[in-house]
């Protein structure tokens, strides 16, 4: 009893001399930040958090990592509802028009700025990258972190062997088919796999030749968007693929990113997958490889036009003191900094949302050194995006994602037609549509 | 004068199991009401706006093909896991009853898969099927056979079923052991020296002297695998390929955390409740009368 009373006043004693410590600190505002970059990306993003600390006094920026997009997502809303929301979280681009939609819980990023005074020019940043968090008129919502965009992998080690020109990756749907084909001929098991089929073979497909993927520009223009996934376009490249399936010209990976450890592997020649994961790529592929564009089909008028960005990008929340969103936006105009965004653009693979960070990045030779690594920025600045290439704005998209990716293993299975298997997907996209309207109206 | 243990407060005994109903109270029947209340309602993620539907919600999931659809792969699985589970613990704890030297590390290994997470239990068997590097699909290529369960979906549910009922064998074993040891040696002494062999031994004495116990592994396990599986399916699989593996519980997950559609969510939580009780109470009262205790 004795020594647990002296061990009782061991603790008082500890807890009265930490807050004593922590009591000069509580003159800054704090600024929770939720985010979902684990690994080395998340270091990263305290390392950026604590610069910007150090940089000013007023304000402190506490980065928090809080498990995969889906589990942060939904631990905001989860906070929010109980009215302890953070400042700042990151959202995944399908999160986007969940966020929109619920005009009591954001605070647009336009907004912000121009309430707190802080110098904010919209056309610094590369329309491409943030048309997709903008509204119909040209708005920012939020902030672009990290985003990527689909490009083809190629092992060049392969092609060599193959009798194909290591320096000129195939530009065209066509062309990758021939090359798949010779790689299959020269012994290689797979001429060509993918990662993220909906994002790539289905959304970055239409952007990326200028065809609908929804109705009202896309979902920009209202909740009433109808998936426009069964055009001829789409059945037409969807049942090439298929047929590639049969004698693994191509060959289903999965979902996610699981199709990167076939490429890594050498078991399939090519491979489309995000931008940024290049870093892994190149980590874990024991032969040389380059960077091509997405191919595209060379029938389609207008085409290639530019591609879609994936990732996630930062929403502010609703509820909280004006001083606290002044720190915000001087987070903001930190993070678009060139120096900032050139740093995490040339250590992540993700793309840079400004134009100064591009220049940056090309004025000290990162280009030259990483051969490939302007593949994807030039791919989506190419052409000036249209309605159909300027991003997504679809309600219940995660789902949607899901539903094109049940019906896409069916039609790589074998047991559904890819005519069948699109039209299903848009009539169970457009249920999932119809509930989302509803319950925004 | 009659002496008597007689407890004079009134209050103690309600005291006592206070604890207890306080954490069924708040971590049974307070959630379980929640679900209830949000399946009746419309309402958008962050809960600026709610409206109350009636039923609406669960008329629309009885009309969706795809929820008809989990409810029968639900089925299918439980069914399947279940009887897995249970035939294979079976055989091990009569195997390792009959064990004498090293009796406890055989014992100790079997149990030890229960120790693993849900989430684990599946990410190994996802190692060992893994298509493209996995060491059991590399042996079936060997012998000429492609697994791919990432596109054949029978392969996918044959791999759920596999890793489900793998981690629940060794809670099976441990009830059946107890069981087994609680069976008196003179009882299958004596059939031994009427001259039964071994099977007729099981078939005769043992089994129907477990039969409480496989009475009581049946519920626990049914309510496992439509509960507790969710971490394995959504390792291994994800619901896919094309919904082939997409249990009812994964498709309540898929719908409020993904989808963010809470009613319809909570309107499949209640309905799984509903189902889980019926199907223990009609256990209790048609499995139970057959069980000798």
């Amino acid at each position: 009893m004795e020594s647990f009373r002296v061990r009782g006043a061991g603790v008082v004693a500890v807890v009265v001399l930490l807050l004593l410590a922590a009591a000069p600190a509580a003159a800054e505002t704090e600024i929770t930040f939720w985010h979902a970059m684990g690994g080395a990306l998340g270091e990263k993003v305290k390392e950026i958090a604590e610069a910007f600390n150090r940089s000013q006094s007023e304000y402190r920026v506490n980065a928090v990592y809080k498990g995969n997009y889906s589990e942060t997502m939904t631990a905001a809303i989860a906070a929010f509802r109980a009215r302890q929301q953070p400042h700042v979280v990151q959202v995944f681009e399908v999160g986007t028009a969940t966020m929109m939609a619920a005009r009591g819980a954001i605070k647009p990023v336009h907004a912000l700025m121009a309430e707190a005074g802080e110098k904010f020019d919209p056309g610094a940043y590369l329309p491409a990258v943030t048309g997709y968090y903008t509204t119909a008129d040209g708005k920012m919502l939020s902030l672009p972190f990290n985003s990527s965009t689909p490009v083809l992998y190629y092992n060049r080690e392969a092609f060599k062997k193959a009798g194909l020109d290591p320096a000129r990756p195939p530009r065209t749907w066509p062309e990758l088919g021939a090359a798949a084909t010779k790689l299959q001929a020269a012994g290689v098991p797979c001429g060509f796999t993918t990662d993220w089929q909906s994002w790539i073979q289905i959304e970055n497909l239409s952007a990326w030749h200028d065809v609908p993927l929804a109705t009202r520009a896309n979902g920009f223009g209202g909740l009433d968007a109808e998936l426009r996934i069964n055009s001829p376009l789409h059945v037409k490249h969807v049942a090439q693929i298929a047929e590639w399936q049969k004698t693994k010209t191509f060959d289903y990976g999965g979902r996610r990113n699981e199709a990167t450890a076939k490429f890594t592997s050498g078991e399939c020649g090519m491979l489309t997958e995000s931008s940024a994961g290049y870093a892994g790529i190149k980590r874990t592929a024991r032969f040389d490889f380059g960077i091509g564009m997405l191919p595209y089909w060379p029938d389609v008028k207008g085409a290639p036009r530019n591609t879609i960005i994936g990732g996630a990008s930062l929403w502010v929340m609703a509820g909280h003191t004006p001083q606290a969103y002044r720190g915000v936006a001087r987070f903001f105009s930190y993070l678009s900094s060139p120096e900032v965004q050139a740093d995490w653009h040339q250590f992540s693979g993700y793309l840079p949302i400004t134009r100064a960070a591009w220049e940056l990045t090309k004025r000290q030779g990162f280009y030259d050194r990483n051969p490939g690594t302007e593949v994807s920025i030039l791919q989506m600045t190419g052409r000036a995006p249209t309605e159909n290439s300027k991003g997504l704005r679809l309600g219940n998209f995660a789902q949607i994602r899901d539903v094109i990716d049940e019906e896409l293993e069916a039609v790589w299975a074998g047991k559904k037609s890819a005519r069948d298997a699109l039209d299903a997907a848009v009539r169970r996209g457009n249920e999932l549509l119809r509930q989302f309207e509803r319950a925004n109206r | 004068m009659e002496k008597r243990a007689v407890f004079q407060h009134r209050l103690l005994p309600y005291l006592l199991v206070m604890p207890q109903i306080v954490v069924t109270l708040v971590f049974f029947f307070w959630p379980a009401s929640q679900a209830v209340r949000q399946s009746v309602l419309a309402e958008d993620p962050f809960g600026l706006t709610t409206r109350f539907v009636w039923a609406e919600n669960f008329r629309g999931l009885l009309r969706d093909p795809d929820y008809l659809r989990a409810a029968g792969t639900t089925a299918v699985f439980s069914i399947s896991v279940t009887a897995l589970a249970l035939a294979s613990a079976l055989l091990l704890a009569v195997m390792a009853d009959r064990v004498i030297r090293g009796a406890t590390v055989y014992r100790t290994l079997l149990i030890w898969p229960y120790a693993v997470a849900p989430a684990v239990a599946g990410v190994l068997w996802l190692f060992l099927f893994n298509p493209t590097v996995g060491i059991v699909s590399f042996a079936l290529r060997q012998v000429g056979y492609r697994w791919n369960h990432l596109l054949n979906g029978g392969e996918a549910m044959l791999l759920v079923i596999l890793a489900a009922a793998w981690k629940q064998v060794s809670y099976n074993f441990v009830f059946f052991l107890a069981g087994l040891s609680s069976i008196g040696r003179s009882v299958i002494e004596a059939a031994a020296i009427d001259g039964a062999g071994p099977a007729r031994r099981f078939v005769a004495i043992v089994f129907p002297l477990l039969s409480p116990t496989v009475f009581f592994l049946v519920v626990v396990n049914v309510v496992y695998a439509f509960f507790d599986t969710f971490g394995i399916v959504h390792a291994v699989t994800g619901g896919g390929p094309a919904g082939a593996t997409q249990i009812l519980v994964f498709k309540v997950f898929r719908d409020g955390f993904v989808g963010f559609d809470l009613g319809r969510s909570a309107a499949q939580s209640v309905i799984l409740m509903l189902v889980v009780i019926g199907l223990t109470v009609a256990q209790f009262r048609y499995l139970e009368r057959r069980v000798h205790y």
